[in-house]
């Protein structure tokens, strides 16, 4: 079991330091090469806990990059599998910065790490739509008619009319709760009812 | 004393930029260069232009820039867990809340409708960055398009989509037949 644990441990470090590494761009590329180690790969998360850790991390202070590591480490490890998931996040971006900020003047100007940077970019805008496109299929699937209009409206509200991302998440939080209200399907209010959730044996003894 | 100072200003930019990067960027500027004189306007430009071209967050991209200006080894340290300490907090609250009450059917209907926006999010996040690849901003001009990153762009989304290829390995390919091409004279 302890070995288990420190495999789980190193791995999770070492894929956060790989994944930081190789993400230039803001934190929802850091998020899609995410999806597809710890969603797709390891198995670690589901493709629901994984947006729902999007969601969370984009709504609070911070780098969306370290927030996601927190919250996907908690889940994970507990605490040190928070503290390894942070330390493989933050440490690449410190030691490249570094090193990059020595040599800054021979770095920005080369013409060849230009051309590399370039090329990776066209990678990354890859990557991210390939993400966007499993991900909005499985929306798509559901045919819920709210969470396609919350899909279609957000798309128009941030690409075309460029409103603050935070508005965005509060307003879709907003329906959400709406929709709670409306939802009358249990035999009492079942707005605060815990559902039983066989992961998670401490939620039943404290609402015992 | 420099050290402490540092660990305050970066706890500030870390408490303040809620929504990411672009908001960071100014929290950065007002603390380093305005409050307290650590870089110049043209030091804070290299520090824009450095994030930019490397992997990680602004945040701490610039704790380490302005650390290491400002007190060696010991500021790059004070400065990022500055940086990550109100994150450390809030988001491992947040974590907690999470895991405790994801059952609850009012948190699970703000979840549910929270997915398909953020999905939307990253959806824009990456047209934008298609758009900036082959025009090279968001002004759509069939004059300025960029065709080596068109060619680039082609072959790497198909074989993420269709043969499941590893990302890192399509990025680090499309940077270096980028590379190729340009030395070639191509670009």
């Amino acid at each position: 079991m302890k070995q288990g644990k420190t495999q789980t441990l190193f791995t999770l470090f070492l894929s956060m330091f790989y994944i930081s590494a190789f993400t230039f761009g803001g934190g929802f590329v850091i998020v899609t090469f995410m999806k597809r180690k710890f969603v797709d790969e390891l198995h670690w998360l589901d493709e629901q806990e994984m947006l729902d850790m999007t969601a969370l991390a984009q709504s609070a202070p911070g780098a969306i990059a370290v927030n996601a590591s927190i919250l996907v480490g908690w889940k994970v490890a507990g605490m040190p599998g928070m503290l390894c998931a942070v330390l493989g996040t933050i440490l690449p971006p410190m030691l490249i910065l570094s090193l990059v900020s020595v040599f800054y003047r021979l770095f920005a100007e080369n013409r060849y790490i230009a051309l590399v940077l370039k090329g990776m970019q066209s990678g990354v805008a890859a990557i991210i739509l390939d993400v966007s496109i499993s991900m909005g299929n499985s929306v798509l699937q559901k045919k819920n008619t709210v969470h396609l209009f919350i899909m279609a409206a957000a798309f128009a509200a941030t690409f075309f009319f460029r409103i603050n991302v935070i508005v965005i998440i509060l307003c879709a939080a907003l329906i959400g709760i709406f929709m709670a209200l409306l939802d009358k399907s249990g035999p009492v209010p079942p707005l605060l009812r815990l559902k039983k959730d066989p992961n998670d044996r401490e939620d039943r003894h404290e609402s015992d | 004393m420099n050290l402490i100072e540092l660990f305050l200003s970066f706890l500030q930019i870390g408490l303040f930029s809620i929504g990411g990067g672009y908001v960071a960027i100014p929290l950065i500027r007002y603390q380093t260069v305005i409050l307290h004189g650590w870089l110049t306007e043209s030091q804070f430009l290299d520090l824009a232009t450095i994030a930019e071209m490397t992997p990680g967050p602004i945040a701490i991209n610039g704790a380490t820039f302005v650390g290491l200006q400002v007190a060696g080894i010991p500021g790059v340290i004070c400065a990022t867990l500055g940086c990550i300490f109100p994150s450390l907090i809030l988001v491992s609250l947040l974590a907690w809340v999470y895991r405790k009450y994801r059952t609850l059917p009012l948190l699970q209907s703000i979840l549910s409708s929270l997915r398909p926006a953020v999905v939307a999010l990253i959806a824009s996040a990456g047209l934008n960055m298609l758009l900036q690849v082959i025009f090279g901003s968001r002004a759509i001009h069939l004059s300025s398009v960029n065709w080596i990153g068109v060619a680039l762009f082609i072959p790497a989304i198909f074989a993420l989509r269709r043969f499941k290829w590893n990302p890192i390995f399509v990025m680090i390919a499309c940077g270096l037949l980028s590379l190729l091409l340009g030395i070639l004279g191509l670009a």
